[in-house]
């Protein structure tokens, strides 16, 4: 469960008003127009804009003032989720150790990953030697050893063509129930929201709205939602 | 527009010709054969040491400097940034002037040290080329270094803070590798303008055991009239500038240059905030240092300079705007040539822009010399000093100047171009109304940059200058040479005013709204 | 390109005086404390004529900046050149014969030169002030192995340090390599003239510096301090006889004549001690302070010829020694 309690979200001059509740675990969309708050909000959440007034709460645990390494959160971003120089088993060991001095238990943990995200075999390749799809998945497979209960992805598949993303959006549900996770998406697409999320929350003109179930959202979208999406 | 291309193009040939005549005169001079001496070794090994310390130097202490710059805000912080690029535009013989005011034997950081008991400073020698050096390519590193930084995606650093990185991490697994790109290149770069240093060691060298190349070329036509020595001086001098340039082409990569600002990382990790609060505060206490005691010795004797000092400065200001318009004229000319040239035989054009480019890494010295080893016994070069200094001033800056004209002429001729086709537009109308408007901006900055670098430059008539035509850089080293320091500071001064002055007027002018 | 042209033309402008005289010098002459001033002021007032004088530097220079402008130069008389640059200069085949008429040089050595005229001469030594050293050394030797910090010229392009190669190699020929390399230590730095270095010692960057016996009479005389003295060499101080010539190519040859002679007047040569600080090279008082001077007991100078000779070869080994 993840709640904002009154609280106001900077990112530079910007600034954005949430008070709702997500439930979790479970997947939850987010949409809105460009520029709207959609990545401050996933910012603030994995401790990357600071929360000027009001609290937010993860699980039972007040994180508003915790740094972003202790908060139990991890991130895709859409681009640059890798280091260049370091091939794929350590970019994914960076989860577990950033110095990198894995022990035999955690080295063999980090091949299972990647066995479970579809990587086996290329552990060895450096990032520029990986489709899109597949930088993606070594993001996950971090992800996943990181183990944490809230995984953000900001627009994470937004550069993938649309068969690409569909699979991707498949691996995501399946970690997702499998690791009992709370996932928050960022995406353009409404596509994506009703193909994978529980529910779906709208952020507008500075203002986060509370989730709702998707079916509901997409059938009866309140006026700003309908403007948005083009329905009358 | 036809016809300016070609006599563009045929500029740039008599350029390039008469730089490979200056080559040819030199090797002629030098029998073809190169034989070295002792003390033409102990040159080479000088020249190449200063520059390698200079760069290294100038790397250890950029790093942490830009790191410190890239990380943290503060107020003044893109004011300090801005005023990093200054050192490119300031006079080499104020710098050391300033310099000389801090860290000589009678400095204040002199009277500092005998007052807590130690010894007094000595700056000459390579300790002094090598501080001078620090002192104009630390900004230049740390402005490249920024860039690398600003390379680095904000996803890094926010990956880097979720998955816990320390310092240690954060150093070897983001900003390594950028450094690792950037570094290169950039020492590379402040060792090949370190090997061609003459001012500063003309004025913080002391003896063979501190002559650069350049120094010696200089001291071979002005103290013993070898020419074959300084042809081969000069033939050594060239292959080295030659050699460092093409292994700084090949090893710089281009870098993926962020759109936008430099945008200091906004998540400033608490540690190390002293530190680089103290890296900060020293580094802008070296540079601001001299140049504050310039103007603080010069302002008193800024009224009364020496008539002297006042000629000079007027000749200076001619010599300046002289090589403005030049290197403008000849610039917009050959930009259009090229520019036309790209568009029919696109290989050609290539080839001709990077040997125009090219001119720039053959020392002003080397060009000097060659061309007077052509022209002894037709006219005296004491006579011909100022149209010769003009002409190598005006080439140092063309390489500049087409680089920011090539772009302007090509767009111009993408956008209006067709438009004025469609008109029907030629010749004199087509120019200005066409080009003109595209081209003022960059040529004023051109101009701008061209007068600066000229009013301060101490190169060729150091060789060839005398009394009637001493420029205000040369009339200031011999003020300073007689030990009138004070009169020197006013000149420093006023040669400080002069260059920046120019560049702002000049460089304003393209930038005002109404038509001139 | 047309206002380029223009603004070179105005630039190159010559000067266009009827009846000038050039003469180059070196810098320290030209200087407003130098001889320069009053020489001017008492020949133009003789000759009705501008004299121009022209600084190149220091006077060892002097011979390359006439071989670059080669027989085109603006120079009529050349002023500061000495015994150790004569052969070198006459070489150059620029140079043309000086008034037979001229007075006997009254120097401590005799004096047969058709072409340079010589004007005033002096002894090299080592300038230091009095309160700063407790020892002072008596000998290259002992200064060598002191920790005193001096200044020389460049040899290459002042007529002082090509004094100081001659003086060591007159005392030590072929042994000099050895010096050089214990003196490199001392050197705080190589000026390329006679000024720099004299304007640095008295900024304080050294404790010696190398000028003339007849230096310390400046601060005696003009600025009433009696805290300068030079360090007595047992082995001997090298000379410095100072001429000037007419150049065979002058548009002025009757005004350079008329120069030559007038360096050599009583009414000139009673000027040059209070005003180059050395001996006048014809008979003239010397005011009173020269009396303390230091005489050196033995006078060395080589001759033209074997100055010319040994030059090259002395060059290198202060090269090679200097620059380890």
């Amino acid at each position: 469960m993840i709640r904002f309690d009154g609280a106001v979200l900077r990112n530079g001059g910007f600034s954005l008003r949430a008070d709702l509740t997500v439930l979790g675990p479970g997947i939850c969309a987010i949409v809105g127009p460009s520029g709207a708050g959609k990545s401050t909000l996933l910012l603030a959440l994995a401790g990357f804009a600071s929360i000027g007034a009001g609290r937010l709460m993860i699980g039972e645990q007040d994180v508003t003032a915790l740094p972003p390494a202790q908060r139990p959160v991890s991130v895709l971003f859409q681009d640059h989720n890798l280091f260049a120089h370091l091939d794929v088993a350590a970019n994914v060991s960076l989860g577990l150790r950033p110095d990198l001095r894995l022990n035999a238990a955690q080295k063999s943990r980090v091949q299972q990953v990647l066995q479970h995200t579809g990587l086996q075999g290329l552990s060895a390749r450096k990032p520029a030697m990986l489709s899109g799809g597949q930088q993606q998945r070594v993001a996950i497979a971090r992800a996943l050893l990181r183990d944490r209960p809230v995984l953000l992805l900001d627009e994470a598949f937004g550069a993938l063509g649309p068969g690409l993303r569909r699979e991707m959006l498949t691996l995501v549900r399946t970690v997702a129930v499998e690791q009992n996770l709370t996932v928050l998406m960022v995406t353009h697409e409404p596509e994506d929201a009703r193909a994978i999320a529980d529910h779906v929350l709208f952020v507008a003109q500075g203002q986060v709205h509370p989730p709702l179930p998707t079916a509901e959202f997409f059938a009866a979208p309140p006026r700003a939602v309908a403007d948005y999406l083009g329905l009358d | 527009m036809k016809v300016t291309g070609w006599v563009g193009i045929a500029a740039g040939l008599l350029i390039l010709l008469s730089c490979a005549a200056a080559i040819s005169a030199l090797i002629g001079a030098s029998g073809g054969a190169i034989s070295v001496s002792g003390a033409d070794f102990s040159a080479i090994r000088f020249t190449l040491l200063q520059a390698a310390l200079s760069a290294l130097g100038s790397l250890l202490i950029a790093v942490p400097l830009a790191r410190a710059l890239a990380r943290r805000r503060f107020r003044g912080r893109d004011l300090l940034v801005t005023a990093m690029g200054a050192p490119f535009l300031l006079p080499v013989l104020v710098a050391v002037l300033g310099l000389l005011a801090i860290w000589g034997r009678n400095g204040v950081l002199s009277a500092l040290m005998e007052s807590v008991g130690a010894e007094r400073l000595n700056i000459y020698g390579l300790t002094g080329v090598v501080l001078a050096h620090l002192f104009f390519n630390i900004p230049l590193v740390t402005r490249l270094l920024l860039q690398g930084w600003a390379t680095i995606p904000p996803e890094h650093l926010r990956l880097g803070q979720q998955l816990g990185f320390g310092p240690v991490e954060r150093f070897r697994l983001i900003e390594m590798p950028m450094l690792r790109t950037v570094l290169p290149g950039a020492g590379l770069l402040v060792f090949l303008l370190c090997i061609s240093s003459f001012a500063i060691a003309l004025t913080l060298g002391g003896g063979p055991r501190a002559t650069t190349l350049e120094l010696a070329i200089y001291q071979a036509i002005r103290f013993e009239f070898d020419l074959p020595r300084a042809g081969t001086l000069a033939m050594i001098q060239t292959g080295l500038c030659l050699i460092v340039a093409a292994v700084t082409m090949l090893i710089a990569r281009p870098g993926e240059a962020r759109a936008g600002m430099i945008h200091p990382d906004p998540f400033s990790p608490p540690e190390g905030r002293v530190l680089d609060g103290v890296v900060i505060a020293s580094v802008a206490m070296f540079l601001s240092g001299p140049v504050l005691a310039v103007i603080l010795r010069g302002a008193p004797a800024l009224l009364e300079l020496p008539y002297g000092v006042v000629e000079a400065a007027i000749r200076s200001i001619l010599v300046a705007l002289s090589s403005a318009i030049l290197t403008v004229g000849v610039g917009m000319a050959l930009s259009i040539g090229l520019v036309r040239m790209a568009e029919l035989r696109p290989r050609l054009a290539r080839v001709f822009e990077a040997a125009m480019l090219l001119v720039l890494v053959i020392s002003p010295f080397v060009l000097a010399t060659g061309w007077f080893i052509l022209l002894r016994g037709h006219v005296d070069p004491f006579a011909i000093a100022l149209p010769m200094v003009v002409t190598i001033n005006a080439l140092m800056a063309l390489p500049f100047a087409l680089r920011a004209f090539v772009p302007a002429v090509a767009m111009a001729r993408r956008t209006d171009g067709r438009l004025a086709d469609m008109l029907g537009l030629t010749g004199y109308t087509r120019l200005r109304h066409v080009l003109l408007p595209h081209m003022r901006g960059p040529a004023a900055f051109a101009a701008g940059l061209a007068a600066a670098l000229s009013m301060g430059d101490l190169g060729v008539i150091a060789l060839f200058g005398s009394t009637t035509t001493a420029t205000l850089p040369l009339v200031m080293y011999q003020l300073m040479g007689a030990y009138r320091m004070e009169a020197a500071a006013g000149a420093a001064l006023l040669l400080l005013l002069l260059s920046f002055g120019m560049f702002a007027v000049i460089d304003r002018l393209g930038k005002s709204h109404d038509p001139v | 390109m047309l206002r380029t042209t223009a603004l070179f033309a105005a630039l190159a402008a010559m000067p266009a005086q009827a009846q000038e005289l050039v003469v180059y010098t070196y810098d320290s002459f030209t200087a407003d404390w130098g001889a320069g001033p009053q020489v001017e002021a008492l020949f133009e007032a003789e000759c009705g004529c501008d004299l121009t004088f022209v600084g190149t530097g220091d006077g060892a220079a002097m011979v390359a900046r006439l071989q670059l402008e080669g027989a085109g130069t603006d120079a009529d008389v050349v002023l500061g050149l000495d015994t150790n640059l004569i052969q070198a200069a006459r070489e150059t085949g620029l140079f043309a014969p000086a008034p037979t008429d001229l007075a006997v040089p009254a120097l401590p050595i005799e004096w047969q030169d058709d072409t340079f005229v010589p004007f005033d001469w002096s002894y090299f030594a080592f300038v230091y002030e009095t309160y700063a050293l407790d020892t002072v050394p008596t000998s290259f030797e002992e200064l060598a192995q002191s920790d005193i910090s001096i200044l020389i010229q460049d040899p290459r392009s002042s007529t002082p340090g090509l004094g100081l190669l001659m003086w060591i190699d007159a005392l030590y020929g072929d042994d000099a390599d050895q010096i050089w390399s214990d003196l490199a230590d001392n050197i705080v730095t190589v000026t390329p003239g006679w000024s720099e270095a004299y304007g640095l010692f008295l900024e304080g960057e050294a404790e010696m510096v190398l000028s003339y016996t007849t230096s310390p009479a400046y601060h005696l005389i003009a600025e009433e301090d009696d805290g300068k003295a030079t360090a007595a060499f047992e082995e001997g101080h090298y000379m410095q006889v100072e001429v000037a010539a007419a150049l065979a190519d002058s548009d002025q040859p009757d005004l350079a004549a008329q120069f030559l002679t007038f360096l050599t007047s009583a009414q000139l040569q009673s000027v040059l001690p209070t005003t180059q600080w050395m001996y006048p090279a014809y008979e003239a008082e010397v005011p009173t302070g020269f009396d303390t001077l230091q005489s050196p007991e033995i006078a060395l100078l080589q001759s033209p010829e074997v100055a010319a000779e040994r030059r090259d070869a002395a060059l290198a080994i202060w090269q090679d020694a200097l620059s380890q």
